[in-house]
């Protein structure tokens, strides 16, 4: 039975307990509104949520779980000699999966009946051929573990699809029955729906913990799974990073984190004098009209994905930056590189730092600005000599927060900065970051437990101590000032 | 202020001529506002060559080089039979086909009297896409009745003719490059002159799958549109009510007290968090953990609703803030429930901003890519994934991963195809952004 059937039959079952909840509250009060407690639709309403949340809770959670159940018990039917040199237990399992799926497939194709299935255990032999006469193509034979497995797996899921079934059924009758029961001309319909959705939205706002858990989970597991791979020491010591698929890598992250911090570096260089003489240009000096003009082309820099600033980078600011600063002054022949990359990622941040300062600038009360001008001040003495001072500290905060976007940017540097791990100071030659290697690492055909790509979750861990360090510094920052002139 | 204790020395001439100081500081004025000039002239220059760059290397993405070719289609080839049974047809392959477009092609050079000195059999074979012979049987399949007559078909053109009538290929770089030789060239511009070889609007490439590395002529953005769209659904039907639900929990139940503040810090935090570590959590998570299919959009989806999330609470948040007290205090005197006064009052007038805020959340999510590439999306997919639910857990493309995919290829005409999608999805994205400018205008109250 599939998924969209089943929610479709508890749907119904809440919709007809909606139904007859009403017309039951209506019967027992003979027919008189005004004897409930509640307006109508509240009885309605109470024995729909109870009749649908449950189940398709349940649902969800049975379609979570059930995956890592079975493969658990599959697991255990493989032995140490079915995996193969070099392999893996998850490679073997995938393959398992791989061949449950190709058998679906034959036996609907060819209407077979599970016996016949199971009969193909004896020739385990021609399984890969009939398979691949499905599409399901295999790298290698199947050995008879992983077809027994294989046939496990599928049992398994089959009986719990249908078990899954029968409880989420079960479920939404059982929260039918035992909430229409309570549908009473007394029974106070609208508190206990009312409570009911604020525990719904309790649950909504607990999904932004539970990303944050899944993150720090999905991080550190993988992150401490790499440390026992690989010496933590190398990790954070070693000066070179040089990954070779077939192992006796060196995956230093220091080549990473200066190409990181060079490429940030060029971008808050570019961006953050820019950004912030728009905002005070635009606060201060600017007539109407051109701040009604200038503002919404700035807020389009911010709107536009980084996709097209890493293609602006790669076919037009990269080549014009080699053939006329580069190749003439003999600093490089690459067209991706730091100041590529630095560049193109200093007018992604131009409208970031802009709004940031704006809102700076704009929280300097008028007085200071107004006592600086009756003293004789000109309009930049009292920008540079009052306004600016004052709003240092939300200043630095903006620009923490510009340094943690420019840190945590993928796709400029993909494009623009090239893949060569180096630790140089030339701009004009390609180098790495911390994203691209993430990137690198975790896309293709990689095999999963191999240090070369659980670095990746390392990097990524590293990746995410830093940017949460500059969001949490630059808010107290800019809270503490906020409350300075509040 | 301790510079006021130096000694200013005195005036000397007139009122009326500014002295050395006041000129000084007045320079200084006005360079202040020249450097501020200069800033936002940059900005604005950045924006314009950035778009017009794009628009420049993309805007031929959507013309396409087709031939104009009369192919009689061959019973004795296509279908031995005569039964014109679709099961039978479909025995031959594209080589089949492609022959007979092979032998169309050297007729019509021949009955047009064109000359070329040297041209060989490969290179008038060479003139046409490796994909046409597929498209023409594609169109065979589906109206067997064809077979036997002469048809016209409109079939594309090799990607070096085709960029060798945009100007990306000339005379001298066709001698060095083994693709393509100058006496095809030469035979274009023939063709050309015949008004056998012209450029049309390109449907191909906004409906049809992405093609191999060999066939950039053919290569479209059907699937990674669809793909967007589906994510695109699935985003919206998750992160709006989830989003609006924790909006109004956090912002119109919630007792003020330390866990509160915890989720509302999460929130802020999670807005910050690099996009990229959100694809980390999808392939940790979903793929590998809850064992979804690589490349599907259910993921993709997944990954951005989570990164939306806070993009839309935080917006809605406001939206909820900005409805005056008054309109619950009213609602709760005549009687309604805290509830009630939220569902029945405060919810539609803030309507209009939290609107506003999904689309512009959704227009991010749109845009976004990195996240995606961790999570299979990157993988070439050729078929068009089915109908929702079950075509959500379908291998497919998404737009900004396509352009990425399509910049790692070698050939340069792959370069033209990413700019013109990067231009598809610039217009989705101006679309939605006018949409809630519109919105805005139109429905939003200020108290």
């Amino acid at each position: 039975m599939s998924i969209s059937v089943l929610v479709l039959i508890v749907l119904a079952v809440a919709a007809a307990g909606y139904v007859l909840a009403r017309r039951r509250a209506l019967a027992l009060a003979g027919g008189d509104r005004r004897k409930l407690h509640s307006l109508i639709g509240y009885y309605g309403q109470t024995v729909f949520l109870f009749a649908s949340v449950p189940a398709l809770l349940l649902l969800g959670a049975w379609l979570f779980v059930q995956p890592i159940v079975i493969e658990n018990r599959v697991a255990a039917l493989i032995t140490a000699a079915d995996i193969p040199e070099g392999g893996s237990l998850d490679l073997v399992l995938s393959d398992v999966r791989r061949v449950a799926a190709g058998l679906d497939a034959v036996a609907a194709a060819d209407g077979l009946s599970e016996a016949d299935v199971a009969a193909m255990q004896a020739d385990v032999s021609t399984v890969r051929d009939r398979l691949a006469g499905v599409g399901v193509a295999l790298g290698a034979e199947v050995k008879p573990n992983v077809f027994k497995a294989a046939t496990v797996y599928r049992g398994a899921a089959n009986t719990s699809r249908l078990a899954m079934a029968v409880a989420v059924i079960a479920v939404a009758l059982a929260g039918f029955g035992l909430s229409i029961r309570r549908v009473r001309p007394d029974f106070r319909a609208r508190n206990v729906f009312e409570a009911f959705l604020v525990t719904l939205l309790i649950g909504a706002s607990l999904v932004a913990v539970l990303t944050t858990v899944g993150i720090v989970a999905s991080l550190l597991f993988e992150s401490i799974h790499f440390f026992q791979l690989y010496p933590a020491k190398d990790f954070f010591f070693s000066l070179t990073w040089n990954p070779q698929f077939r192992g006796g890598s060196s995956l230093g992250i220091w080549p990473l984190l200066w190409g990181t911090l060079y490429v940030s570096f060029v971008a808050l260089l570019f961006a953050v004098p820019i950004g912030m003489m728009i905002a005070i240009y635009l606060s201060e000096y600017a007539s109407k009209r051109m701040r009604s003009l200038a503002k919404p082309a700035i807020e389009i820099l911010a709107g536009i994905p980084t996709i097209v600033y890493g293609l602006f980078a790669l076919i037009t600011v990269g080549p014009l930056l080699r053939d006329y600063l580069a190749q003439p002054m003999g600093l490089g022949e690459s067209s991706s590189s730091v100041m590529t990359a630095g560049l193109v990622m200093g007018v992604m941040l131009i409208p970031f730092v802009s709004s940031l300062s704006d809102d700076v600038i704009n929280a300097v009360p008028q007085a200071m600005r107004d006592g600086s001008y009756g003293l004789g001040a000109t309009q930049s003495e009292t920008v540079r000599q009052v306004i600016l001072p004052a709003a240092l500290p939300g200043i630095v905060g903006a620009i923490l927060l510009a340094a943690s976007r420019a840190i945590g940017e993928t796709m400029i540097v993909v494009m623009g900065a090239g893949a060569a791990a180096r630790l140089g100071l030339n701009p004009f030659e390609a180098m790495t970051t911390i994203t691209v290697k993430i990137v690198s690492q975790l896309t293709g055909d990689t095999e999963f437990a191999s240090p070369e790509t659980l670095v990746a979750f390392a990097l990524g861990m590293m990746l995410f101590i830093f940017t949460l360090a500059l969001n949490v510094i630059a808010l107290v920052v800019v809270r503490k000032y906020r409350e300075q002139y509040e | 202020m301790t510079d006021a204790a130096v000694a200013t020395p005195p005036r000397h001439g007139s009122l009326l001529s500014a002295d050395d100081r006041t000129r000084r500081r007045n320079a200084a004025e006005r360079r202040f506002r020249l450097y501020g000039l200069i800033a936002v002239g940059i900005a604005i220059a950045a924006l314009i060559v950035l778009l017009s760059s794009i628009l420049v290397n993309g805007s031929s993405a959507f013309r396409q080089t087709f031939l104009h070719l009369d192919i009689h289609l061959d019973e004795k080839v296509l279908d031995k039979s005569g039964t014109r049974d679709v099961a039978v047809m479909s025995k031959v392959t594209t080589i089949g086909y492609g022959k007979l477009i092979d032998a169309a092609l050297k007729t019509t050079i021949e009955d047009e009297g064109i000359a070329v000195a040297g041209l060989t059999a490969k290179d008038v074979t060479d003139m046409i896409s490796k994909e046409a012979a597929a498209q023409v049987r594609t169109r065979v399949l589906a109206d067997p009745d064809l077979v036997g007559q002469t048809v016209s078909f409109k079939v594309l053109a090799n990607g070096r003719i085709d960029g060798y009538l945009k100007g990306r290929v000339t005379q001298e770089s066709a001698v060095r490059d083994s693709n393509v030789s100058p006496r095809q060239l030469h035979l274009a511009d023939a063709l050309r002159e015949k008004g056998l070889l012209s450029r049309d609007f390109n449907w191909g490439f906004i409906t049809a799958a992405d093609a191999s590395e060999l066939r950039p002529e053919a290569a479209g953005l059907g699937v990674a549109i669809l793909g967007s769209a589906y994510m695109m659904i699935i985003v919206l039907v998750l992160s709006l009510p989830i989003g609006v639900a924790a909006s109004i929990y956090l912002e119109e139940f919630a007792p003020q007290n330390r866990w509160t503040d915890l989720i509302e810090v999460n929130i802020s935090n999670l807005a910050a968090v690099p996009s990229i570590v959100y694809g980390i959590l999808g392939l940790a998570i979903f793929i590998n953990f809850a064992g979804l299919p690589q490349s599907a959009p259910i993921v993709g989806g997944l990954v951005l609703t989570l990164m939306t999330l806070p993009r839309i609470i935080i917006p809605t948040r406001a939206a909820l803030k900005s409805v005056p007290p008054s309109i619950r205090e009213a609602a709760l005197g005549v009687g309604a429930s805290k509830m009630q006064s939220t569902l029945h009052h405060v919810l539609p007038l803030a309507m209009p901003g939290i609107l506003t805020g999904t689309i512009i959340g959704l227009a991010q999510a749109l845009g976004e890519t990195a996240p995606l590439l961790l999570i299979g999306m990157v993988a070439f997919v050729r078929d068009y994934p089915g109908a929702p639910p079950e075509g959500f857990f379908d291998p497919a493309a998404a737009l900004p991963v396509q352009v990425y995919n399509w910049t790692q290829r070698s050939d340069p005409a792959f370069v033209e195809r990413a700019s013109g999608a990067i231009i598809v999805l610039l217009i989705f994205l101006l679309i939605m952004n006018a949409v809630a400018i519109v919105l805005r205008r139109k429905f939003e109250r200020r108290w």
